[in-house]
């Protein structure tokens, strides 16, 4: 390779364009998971009338079941309730003080997991029924500040997706520009060459061959490179920021999410840049070797 | 062996053509000289031969190859079975004597161990031998001409194409190069050599064909240079 200016800066853009790919998927899971941790401690708390029957609360708990966005419910009894609130609140005497002055001032408590918190409106539908509603001593808790948080992290993944998608469809074309260019310089310095091999009778595949080989070399650089950048930037932030999370983004879990998927992270990211090295070169070669005649 | 049949070619439509209805037949082991002044059309003449050019109109087939029914991808094909030799040698000048001639096997995926045999061979065919490390530059013209005709030659084509291979050599190494054609000629290939020398055309007693203005003039056996 005679232009070593022109495969450094394909091999560069390439690297870019890798580790956005790597960021995207790592940013991706990460919110993911966080997502999932968040729903899974979400639940919606229905508070049920002392003069409930145990049959009325039978019934309540079974056509609960039946709603489709109800993954699993759990019942607490007056007596539960109270247990459960004493631990919660283990630390706090004068909160323990307060409750068992008077009678167990807790209402019995049917805690619903939802399957899917964007959805969970069918479930408040249900609750708000009139018949329903009077088995209950209170309004329903919705755990109203996570259902926010969690809008929240759902949007930014969203939009982060996006980005990154847009982010490295762009990167990716101009790598490609790139490398055309690369190719042609080299084309254009291997013109005398290029064209005994042609007079010799050289198949447009031995012609081609040097050029998609070295493209998928920058390729493969380029890629352990991507691997190489993320992996410090983890080192970096874990050693010496002693940063675990990064506003929503759990840095902790993205770190353990790369380090466990590292091997199929750089097979993946080999795969990409000898893929986008190959197909430019091969698309370039077409472009600028022109092969047929007049 | 090689047909065309009213050949025409033009390149552009205000300029005349540069060839013109021609037709020519040359049998197989033929010897066959072609002459005529700079931009007569001999050039074109060639490279319709080894299709880096289509003809505008007629038809022309080679060893049985039809060009019409030549798709693209079989030209390398078609280039193997005919061998080119230049007036400016075009040598590979990174390479030595032997490489520049190994090459025309490697693209075609010789393996080297015939690589190793068949190529000296070809260079004592054109009186090289003992120069195989030697580079382009450092060789006399003659014998940048004579490793061009070695590498054209040792794939054994049926038909050498050689376009003015003495146009830049003195006389003595002129000669040295249309020896060696003579002697690829006797060994079975037909040639086709276009040439502007005066002294080789009388010398050689070949058929000679001359071409004026893309058209052909006179076609005759046994000829000398006959400048009408």
């Amino acid at each position: 390779m005679r232009n070593v200016t022109l495969a450094v800066a394909a091999i560069a853009v390439m690297v870019v364009t890798l580790t956005i790919v790597l960021i995207s998927l790592i940013t991706n899971a990460t919110f993911a998971n966080t997502i999932s941790q968040i729903t899974d401690k979400i639940d919606v708390s229905v508070f049920l009338q002392d003069s409930d029957t145990p049959a009325q609360t039978q019934q309540l708990i079974s056509e609960l079941k039946h709603l489709p966005n109800v993954k699993s419910l759990q019942y607490l009894t007056k007596a539960q309730a109270l247990q459960q609130y004493e631990q919660q609140n283990a630390g706090n005497q004068q909160l323990q003080v307060a409750i068992t002055e008077t009678s167990n001032p807790l209402p019995a408590t049917i805690l619903i997991k939802p399957v899917n918190l964007n959805q969970i409106q069918d479930i408040k539908t249900f609750l708000t029924k009139p018949a329903i509603a009077a088995l209950q001593s209170d309004q329903p808790s919705y755990s109203g500040d996570r259902e926010v948080a969690i809008n929240k992290i759902t949007h930014a993944t969203d939009v982060l997706r996006k980005i990154g998608i847009v982010t490295v469809v762009v990167f990716a074309l101009i790598c490609a520009l790139i490398i055309f260019n690369t190719i042609q310089m080299a084309i254009f310095n291997r013109r005398d060459e290029i064209s005994i091999q042609r007079l010799l009778g050289a198949s447009t595949s031995y012609i081609r061959g040097p050029f998609v080989v070295e493209s998928a070399i920058y390729g493969i650089l380029s890629a352990v490179f991507s691997v190489l950048i993320v992996n410090s930037a983890f080192l970096a932030s874990s050693g010496a920021l002693q940063a675990t999370s990064l506003g929503l983004l759990d840095i902790n879990y993205a770190n353990q999410y790369f380090d466990a998927h590292f091997w199929q992270f750089l097979a993946l990211q080999l795969v990409l840049g000898i893929v986008l090295g190959a197909v430019s070169a091969t698309i370039a070669t077409r472009r600028y070797l022109k092969f047929k005649t007049k | 062996m090689i047909l065309l049949d009213r050949v025409t070619k033009t390149y552009a439509r205000d300029l005349g053509p540069a060839l013109d209805r021609i037709s020519l037949h040359v049998d197989p082991k033929e010897f066959v000289i072609v002459i005529g002044q700079s931009g007569a059309g001999k050039t074109t003449l060639l490279r319709l031969l080894t299709r880096e050019e289509r003809p505008t109109s007629g038809k022309i087939i080679i060893g049985g190859i039809d060009y019409d029914k030549l798709k693209d991808k079989d030209i390398p094909m078609l280039r193997r079975k005919i061998g080119v030799v230049f007036q400016d040698f075009k040598l590979l000048p990174n390479k030595n004597v032997f490489e520049n001639v190994a090459y025309a096997l490697e693209i075609v995926g010789v393996s080297n161990r015939e690589i190793r045999h068949t190529v000296p061979k070809v260079l004592s065919i054109v009186n090289l031998k003992g120069k195989e490390k030697y580079m382009p530059l450092q060789l006399s013209g003659g014998e940048q001409q004579r490793v061009a005709i070695a590498r054209a030659i040792v794939r054994q084509p049926r038909i050498l194409i050689a376009d003015e291979p003495t146009g830049n050599l003195d006389p003595k190494h002129a000669w040295d190069v249309i020896k060696v054609l003579e002697r690829i000629n006797r060994y079975g290939t037909t040639v086709l050599l276009t040439t502007h020398n005066q002294e080789i055309v009388n010398k050689l007693k070949r058929r000679v064909v001359t071409i004026r203005d893309g058209k052909i003039t006179s076609d005759r056996a046994n000829a000398g240079y006959n400048r009408a």
